[in-house]
């Protein structure tokens, strides 16, 4: 089995890093480069930057950052944020970026997530959910960083996704994003039994026993989290030591 | 300093690949042109796509000939990355059936879960057992992990061909060789210490 990845998340807004609560209540948590030369230098399994403005202000990727970070980033790089058509792709890809992450373009245009794999194989299309809880326990999938219901739950689009050519989901919990209370187990779980792609767990990690609780109860391949490393003590490589004595396979 | 070709055909992640070379003290030269393939110490041929538009893709800008000419040929040493070294084989099913560079023998194949909870694509950190030495490897222990993201893989006829393998979707070939033309289904240039290692050892072939 390939070992479980423990993946910090970047997320990027207006100058700087930004980190929130329930998508909204941003905070400045640094600078963009500084975070990847550290993550690079204690040799992270993967790093997820999203650039959550991007849609909302209807601005393509900034490619010039994305160059710019994977020049020091030697480890694999899933970008998103206003990825809307092939040639965006092509473009992150080509400047170093691994995977590239469509949420709001998955939903509005399906056949993009086609195109894509069509061309650069389904391994590079991530589709990035975001998902809050509805009072009857059901679950709404969101578009534009979690402003736009969709109108279906979040196990069907990835379902939807993945017939289309989707490699790999990125589940985060609005509910929970920024609230180191734990992921959502159980929205985690529905997606991942709903699909036969690896499924990145987010939103909500506070402690690595967490993380233990998502990966064996929910099912989840990796592990994305931000607020822990950014405001606890907490780091990716003492996760994995955790999780490895609880007994998962981990890097080290 | 070494000239290494990172042979650009519209698929690859060229900047990741060229920065590792730099960083494993080779010079890259980003190029789909003859001249600076023929005078390079190195080609290494990256690749991010579909193995049908990676061969086409190859073909209209006269690589495959090109590539052929001075690596099989004329012996310059050669590394496949992911796709790169996939389209090595005679033959792929990714976007149709298409016929490869046909350097070695086999086929290009989906990779099939074989038990509950085997996902595909195969994405992360993942062992690469060594099934004979290769100064591909020198300095690197067998079982070590190496980053994979990739749904199909090389099925090899000749077993001579095969450095290594690594035991997912019921074990498939990660690393190939034959004389000095290899190839790699993980990414060196993304692998961190031990992928730098394996550039380096290439860069010294």
């Amino acid at each position: 089995m390939p070992k479980i990845r423990v993946m910090p998340t970047l997320l990027f807004k207006d100058v700087g890093l930004v980190k929130g609560v329930a998508f909204d209540s941003w905070r400045r948590v640094g600078s963009a480069m500084q975070a990847v030369k550290v993550y690079n230098m204690r040799e992270v399994d993967e790093l997820v930057y999203l650039d959550i403005s991007a849609t909302s202000d209807g601005r393509p990727p900034d490619f010039e950052t994305v160059d710019d970070l994977a020049d020091e980033c030697f480890m694999p790089l899933t970008v998103g944020g206003g990825v809307r058509t092939v040639e965006h792709v092509r473009r992150l890809l080509k400047v170093g970026a691994d995977k590239v992450a469509i949420n709001t373009a998955a939903v509005e245009q399906p056949a993009l997530i086609r195109e894509i794999a069509d061309r650069f194989g389904s391994q590079c299309v991530v589709v990035s959910i975001d998902a809050r809880r509805r009072p009857d326990g059901t679950y709404e999938s969101y578009t534009h960083a979690g402003r736009r219901p969709v109108g279906k739950d979040p196990a069907a689009l990835a379902k939807d996704a993945e017939a289309m050519g989707a490699g790999e989901v990125l589940l985060t919990s609005i509910d929970r994003d920024g609230t180191l209370q734990g992921y959502d187990v159980e929205l985690t779980r529905l997606v991942c039994e709903a699909v036969s792609i690896p499924v990145i767990a987010s939103g909500g990690a506070g402690t690595y026993a967490h993380m233990a609780e998502v990966l064996r109860e929910g099912r989840a391949s990796a592990v994305a989290a931000a607020s822990m490393y950014h405001f606890t003590e907490q780091t990716p490589l003492a996760a994995k030591q955790y999780l490895r004595e609880a007994g998962f396979p981990v890097r080290l | 300093m070494k000239r290494v070709a990172v042979v650009d055909y519209g698929m690859g992640n060229l900047d990741s690949v060229g920065r590792a070379i730099e960083e494993c003290g080779g010079r890259p030269i980003v190029t789909d042109r003859a001249a600076e393939i023929e005078t390079a110490t190195h080609i290494v041929l990256p690749g991010v796509g579909a193995f049908g538009d990676g061969i086409r893709n190859l073909r209209a800008r006269g690589l495959d000939e090109i590539l052929r000419e001075h690596a099989v040929v004329g012996g310059i040493p050669f590394l496949g990355i992911c796709l790169g070294m996939q389209l090595l084989g005679a033959r792929g099913h990714e976007g149709g059936v298409t016929d490869g560079l046909g350097w070695i023998e086999g086929e290009v194949r989906r990779l099939e879960p074989a038990g509950e909870d085997q996902r595909v694509p195969h994405i992360g950190w993942n062992e690469v057992a060594f099934t004979r030495a290769s100064p591909l490897f020198a300095g690197v222990d067998t079982g070590h992990d190496f980053y994979f993201v990739h749904s199909y893989h090389l099925v090899c006829r000749d077993k001579e061909d095969v450095l290594a393998t690594t035991p997912y979707c019921g074990g498939f070939v990660s690393a190939i060789a034959r004389g000095r033309i290899f190839g790699v289904q993980f990414h060196p240039e993304k692998s961190q210490r031990l992928g730098f290692q394996v550039l380096r050892n290439f860069l010294a072939v």
